[in-house]
């Protein structure tokens, strides 16, 4: 009896989760009337304005990425060797943007970063890059900092301080080959994690005004049939790609760690 | 001399937590700061209640309402469904082999959220999508007739399960899989019945769990814009799509009542993660 529930739920569920799947697929393939053709995703690959905000958001995802691990890294070792009493402060300001809703955030930048303002971001292009950057970066935080941070338990973070100061390290040299080497895996999976949130991020971009990935899929959605579900797919690949990575990357660091 | 060193050791200590404390006030703490302030500021400057009684409009109220709806909704539905799916892989029932593909899938469907997932849903159950035309053609079923819409808060309580459900397994399987077999087994030789070891002992365990999870779901479905937008354009009338017309356009016709409704947002989701955050450390009680 119970193992026919169990059968249901799960069945039930995967039904649920497959038909969206099939439906974006099949009306990818349907642009031309009778047969299955990739005519969309030819249509949307030679977009120009596709490849420029793909573009824009692959660099942004990029940036974020070197941005955060230079932010957290140094910050996450920190606060385990010196100020380990911090760490409940420091965890909960990283899980804050789970709480405050994305859109929020951006429009406390708009009023507090504007022309008029004492550090006017918004008034130059790079600025407003910055800006998007910054945001996205606190966006990925929650992932990151947890990663990194349970990456850096698993190591003996004050034998390896004290080995490379004995050796006369200073903290760049410290963080940059000995401590990152060794959490490697983790700051990975953040990045991979990071990547797949940037890339189509909608609500900062759009606010910002930023010529990013996700407000383009939008704008094309509201004015074409087939290209979304194109679009839809191309961007379900990445999601799916990136979580592959982070699998990839977890199981062959736990490996090696296990040889050594 | 010695005691300066002292206190410079200590402040040695603080200058390592300098950037991200800068980093973070600057771009996390002080933007929300400046929109709790501001809902509480007259155009000049001065301190008011107005705002947050100027938000007592049917618009705004009904923008409330009805996300306050959709977000409980997809919470309630997301956490019964992924209940079942996680219950139905981990006690048993279902061979164990489905386990690992579902946690792997729910890793990124609990990531594909936005502007894709709403297309995904139109080119299934939209107006012109998979299953709308095939009841159509094969068997004359025209749901529209039947009342059916997906662009409607139904419509997106049906498309939020596909990142609720996920978010739900991935959270509770660990839970679920801490349930320990004596605790099963001390029921059983004290004969109660399956009913009854879930009534008594599983499901208070489990219960904060679930509670807490369903609060995160909930604050996750509240603060979503892109697939609400995505999927009914500007124009389903609910909390974030209302303030991201607001925020583009100054739809309400004040900014400070802008910023108020914000501050309810961020009141909402506080609220509900608060309560997450209880109900996880008495649910971690148990499960170690």
């Amino acid at each position: 009896m119970s193992k026919v529930l169990a059968w249901t739920a799960i069945v039930l569920g995967c039904i649920y989760f497959i038909l969206p799947m099939i439906g974006m697929a099949e009306f990818s393939l349907s642009m031309r009337r009778g047969v299955y053709s990739l005519d969309a995703y030819r249509v949307v690959l030679a977009d120009p304005v596709f490849q420029a905000t793909f573009g824009y958001s692959v660099v942004m995802a990029l940036v974020t990425i070197a941005f955060g691990v230079l932010l957290v890294v140094p910050t996450a070792y920190w606060v385990q060797l010196k100020l380990p009493e911090m760490r409940p402060v420091v965890e909960f300001i990283t899980l804050l943007p789970l709480v405050i809703p994305a859109i929020v955030i951006v429009f406390g930048y708009i009023r507090l970063y504007n022309t008029s303002s004492w550090l006017p971001l918004t008034g130059t292009v790079m600025g407003t890059n910055l800006l998007l950057m910054f945001g996205y970066t606190m966006l990925a935080m929650p992932y990151m900092y947890r990663a990194v941070d349970t990456g850096l338990r698993s190591i003996d973070v004050a034998t390896l301080t004290e080995a490379a100061q004995s050796l006369g390290a200073g903290w760049v040299r410290i963080v940059m080959t000995i401590i990152l080497p060794n959490v490697l895996g983790a700051v990975l999976s953040g990045a991979f994690l990071t990547f797949a949130i940037v890339i189509g991020e909608f609500t900062m971009a759009a606010i910002l005004d930023r010529p990013a990935f996700g407000p383009y899929m939008q704008l094309l959605g509201a004015n074409r049939a087939y290209e979304p579900a194109a679009l839809a797919v191309i961007a379900f690949a990445i999601t799916w790609a990136c979580m592959g990575l982070i699998q990839m990357v977890s199981k062959l660091f736990k490996h090696k760690r296990a040889q050594s | 001399m010695a005691g300066f060193s002292v206190l410079q050791a200590r402040a040695a200590r603080w200058v390592g937590l300098l950037p991200f404390l800068l980093f973070t006030g600057l771009f996390l703490i002080l933007p929300t700061l400046y929109i709790v302030v501001g809902a509480f500021r007259t155009p000049t400057g001065g301190f008011t209640f107005e705002n947050i009684i100027n938000l007592n409009t049917p618009t705004i109220r009904s923008a409330y309402w009805v996300s306050l709806k959709i977000s409980f909704m997809s919470a309630l539905l997301g956490c019964i469904i992924g209940f079942a799916m996680a219950a139905a892989v981990t006690l048993g029932g279902v061979s164990r082999r489905v386990k690992n593909p579902l946690l792997t899938f729910s890793g990124v469907a609990s990531n594909f959220a936005g502007v894709p997932l709403a297309f995904a849903f139109i080119a299934t159950i939209g107006p012109a999508g998979l299953i709308t035309m095939y009841l159509r053609t094969e068997f004359g079923i025209n749901l529209r007739l039947y009342g059916w819409n997906l662009l409607s808060s139904t419509g997106l309580i049906i498309t939020y399960l596909f990142f609720q459900i996920p978010l739900m397994i991935l959270i509770i399987t660990p839970a679920l899989e801490g349930l320990k077999r004596e605790w099963r087994e001390a029921a059983d030789i004290l004969g109660a019945t399956r009913l009854q070891y879930w009534r008594m002992v599983a499901f208070p365990i489990l219960f904060p769990s679930i509670l807490g999870t369903m609060a995160l779901l909930f604050a996750n479905a509240f603060g979503a814009v892109a697939t609400a937008i995505a999927l009914t354009g500007p124009s389903l009338n609910i909390a974030p799509i209302l303030l991201y017309a607001q925020i583009r356009g100054d739809v309400l016709g004040s900014p400070n009542l802008g910023y108020a409704l914000a501050f309810g947002m961020i009141v909402i989701t506080g609220l509900a993660n608060t309560l997450y955050i209880v109900l996880r450390l008495r649910a971690e009680r148990w499960l170690k």
